[in-house]
């Protein structure tokens, strides 16, 4: 009779021998991580205790009721209304928070353009193009970011002249060291109309976008797809704006004793903070770029030429989505960075999170511990909140293996 | 970025120092052999490191006067300079002893933040330093002006609540210390400048052309600076409170630091006699030797003394005494009588 052989045999035993549960390395690990969890909570609740302890022992404030008091100082920077009189903690906390979301949003757009351009510049084969990007990168990232953003502040407002000599152009706009101010556009009712349009716009141009390239998988045909999105994001809105009866009005700036007033405020500060987070990031952003590009096979291009496809093609079809799989993880870590710098704000006079709300509201109130834990708070959030955009975004472009 | 890192650093420390606001400073003080003095650091007069590392300033000769009193030798404390954001929290962690960084005694650092004020060692008021070429008489003619300040300060709030009283629009453009605030003002990106009218004085000094600048008459607010310690000892806020009254009362009584010697010898006005503990136990009430007031004037001085010389005629600031005279003088100077 022929039998299955020893596996059959061994299978009769039922499990592994029966050990000690001290040696049993399942019941080990979890015995592990439960003693740790149980430290970290320890000590976790042992520091707010002691905390709490202390404040109290001490007579300090504690707890979160300064947060609709009257706040009463002033802030040179507004997206939201404010002010001195009116507005408590908690709303200068908003403004706070809208200014640093402010400077990282224009600070991450800037970056990353200079970032590709420098990148790619720098592997051209132009020879001074090449090497003057490489001294961009090698200077910048080299001189601590708290000094390049004081060399601009002091650059942008020693180039600037006083307020009596302000440049100006035609039509009321301004530029001098409190500013740049332009006419601003003051909307009334009938406005709805143009953001109506302008979401038609962006929707219809999403959709079209999606056509074309369905089209073109199929057919081959190309589309003139910027030109159509163009036409429907921006001449939508200008039709309907005209159709509404052009439903706003300019605010002009005007010139005061001291100061110009109304309109559009641009302060040097915001200005200075932009240039240096930029040119800082971009930097290092430049570097990310080059090595994702430098990341894609040489028979990659190789076999894109051989295809008949000129330099720009190749570089936009074949180089870069292949590069932007290497290029995604380091650059949301340059993000990352970018917001987090966006905390030295307070050194160039500009109003954002950390100068606002850990700097005047902690001073007012003394509550250190709240105030820099909600800070602390606010920052994780934004940081977790930037990198799972950018690990979604990273998630689409991997590599699908099969 | 090194505020930040120093802040979260002592909020750390107040959560994790497990008592920090114990009732034992002077023991803690004492065994340590070093006073962990609370400076300003950057402020003409009042708290300035030399290159030298020397400290000099009235409240630096205050701290020094405190550590004559304990340990009969001026030179046994240790400044830490503060900006003014850091400054409470410094105090409140046990990071320092005593604060004496020009501070504003006002009613909620007195109690929400945990603070006992111990005197006041500087009568102040805020004022405004604007150019010359601007043809500004008074504050009054500000309206719309930018104005430079200094974060962390009472200044931030007086400014704008004197704008508001006055019907004044205001834009302020606000840093983290005085030093960026000074320099951002003298590259014309303000009006003016606006502090406590001493640091006026100081900050003027260090214009590119400090004589095309003035400052305004106007005082806009009351501002009685001096030293600070915390809540809870009150051994030490007695301390650091009759240090300073010590230094008045000799004033008054006409004792310096030339001619204590003489008067501890040959002196028969019991006040002095009191003062310079060859009468009565004085110094032992406080928990110090006896012979503590003779120390603080022997090692640093006479309120009037340290005055003169470091914001006063002996220094480059030349402040007048005026609110800071004694009593006897015209002044608010006062101290509660030792007996």
């Amino acid at each position: 009779m022929w039998r299955w052989g020893s596996g059959m045999s061994i299978s009769q035993h039922s499990g592994p021998p029966k050990v000690s549960l001290i040696y049993d390395p399942k019941v080990r690990s979890i015995a592990y991580q439960v003693i740790l969890c149980a430290i970290i909570i320890f000590l976790a609740y042992s520091a707010v205790r002691n905390a709490i302890d202390n404040l109290a022992r001490a007579h300090i404030a504690s707890g979160f009721g300064f947060w609709n008091q009257t706040a009463g100082f002033d802030i040179s920077q507004t997206l939201i209304s404010y002010t001195a009189q009116g507005g408590t903690y908690g709303r200068a906390f908003w403004i706070g928070l809208l200014n640093t979301l402010l400077v990282a949003a224009i600070g991450i757009v800037l970056a990353t353009i200079v970032g590709f351009l420098v990148g790619i510049a720098r592997l051209s084969k132009n020879f001074l193009l090449a090497r003057l990007s490489a001294g961009y990168v090698e200077m910048i990232r080299n001189v601590p970011l708290l000094l390049q953003l004081l060399f601009w502040y002091n650059a942008v407002l020693k180039a600037l002249p006083d307020l009596r000599d302000s440049w100006s152009l035609p039509g009321s706009i301004y530029l001098n060291n409190r500013g740049f101010f332009a006419p601003y556009p003051i909307f009334s009712s009938g406005t709805e109309l143009v953001v109506a349009a302008f979401v038609v716009g962006v929707i219809g141009a999403l959709a079209f976008g999606i056509w074309a390239r369905k089209r073109q998988e199929q057919t081959g045909q190309q589309s003139p797809v910027a030109l159509v999105s163009l036409g429907l994001i921006v001449g939508l809105p200008i039709i309907a704006f005209f159709a509404a009866g052009m439903p706003a009005t300019l605010e002009f700036p005007e010139k005061g004793r001291f100061n110009i007033r109304g309109g559009l405020e641009i302060l040097p500060e915001l200005v200075a903070l932009v240039i240096g987070l930029t040119l800082y990031t971009g930097a290092f952003i430049a570097e990310v770029v080059r090595a994702g590009i430098m990341a894609v096979s040489k028979g990659q291009t190789e076999a894109a030429g051989a295809l008949g496809l000129r330099t720009g093609p190749t570089l936009k079809l074949v180089v870069i989505p292949q590069a932007m799989r290497v290029i995604i993880p380091p650059l949301t870590n340059q993000y990352l960075n970018l917001t987090k710098n966006s905390s030295l704000a307070v050194f160039v006079g500009y109003p954002d999170l950390v100068q606002i709300f850990t700097g005047t509201v902690l001073n007012q109130t003394g509550q250190a511990v709240e105030v820099v834990t909600i800070t602390m708070a606010v920052y994780l959030t934004i940081s977790l909140l930037t990198s799972m955009t950018m690990n979604w975004y990273n998630s689409r472009i991997a590599l699908v293996e099969r | 970025m090194k505020r930040v890192i120093t802040t979260l650093a002592l909020a750390a420390a107040a959560v994790f120092a497990a008592s920090v606001a114990s009732a034992q400073t002077l023991n803690t003080v004492k065994s340590r052999g070093m006073l962990n003095c609370g400076a300003n650091g950057s402020l003409g007069g009042f708290g300035l490191p030399d290159a030298q590392g020397n400290w000099t300033g009235l409240d630096v000769d205050f701290c020094r006067a405190l550590a004559s009193a304990i340990f009969g030798d001026p030179t046994k404390v240790k400044f830490v300079a503060l900006t003014a954001k850091d400054r409470f929290t410094a105090l409140q962690s046990g990071d320092v002893d005593v604060l004496a960084r020009n501070t504003t005694w006002t009613s909620s650092r007195d109690t929400s933040l945990g603070l006992n004020f111990t005197g006041v060692n500087y009568y102040d008021g805020q004022g405004f330093l604007v150019r010359k070429a601007l043809k500004v008489n008074s504050a009054l003619e500000l309206s719309d002006a930018a104005v430079c300040v200094q974060q962390g300060t009472t200044t931030e709030l007086n400014l704008s609540d004197y704008f508001r009283a006055n019907k004044m629009k205001l834009k302020t453009v606000t840093f983290a210390t005085a030093d960026e605030a000074i320099k951002a003002y003298d590259s014309g990106r303000c009006d003016a400048f606006t502090t406590d009218a001493s640091g006026l004085y100081a900050e003027r000094l260090r214009l590119a052309k400090s004589d095309d600048h003035i400052v305004l008459p106007e005082i806009i607010s009351k501002e009685p600076l001096g030293p600070s310690v915390r809540h809870g000892d009150d051994q030490w806020f007695d301390i650091v409170k009759w240090v300073h009254f010590a230094m008045i009362i000799s004033e008054e009584l006409g004792v310096t630091q030339a001619n204590v010697d003489e008067a501890l010898k040959s002196t028969t006005n019991p006040d002095v006699k009191r003062l310079l503990g060859t009468e009565g136990n004085y110094g032992e009430q406080l928990g110090l030797t006896k012979d503590w007031g003779y120390r603080i004037i022997k090692h640093v001085g006479n309120y009037g003394e340290i005055f003169e010389k470091n914001v006063g005629q002996g220094s480059p600031l030349k402040i007048q005494r005026g609110l800071n005279a004694l009593w006897t003088k015209g002044g608010l100077q006062y101290a509660p009588p030792i007996r």
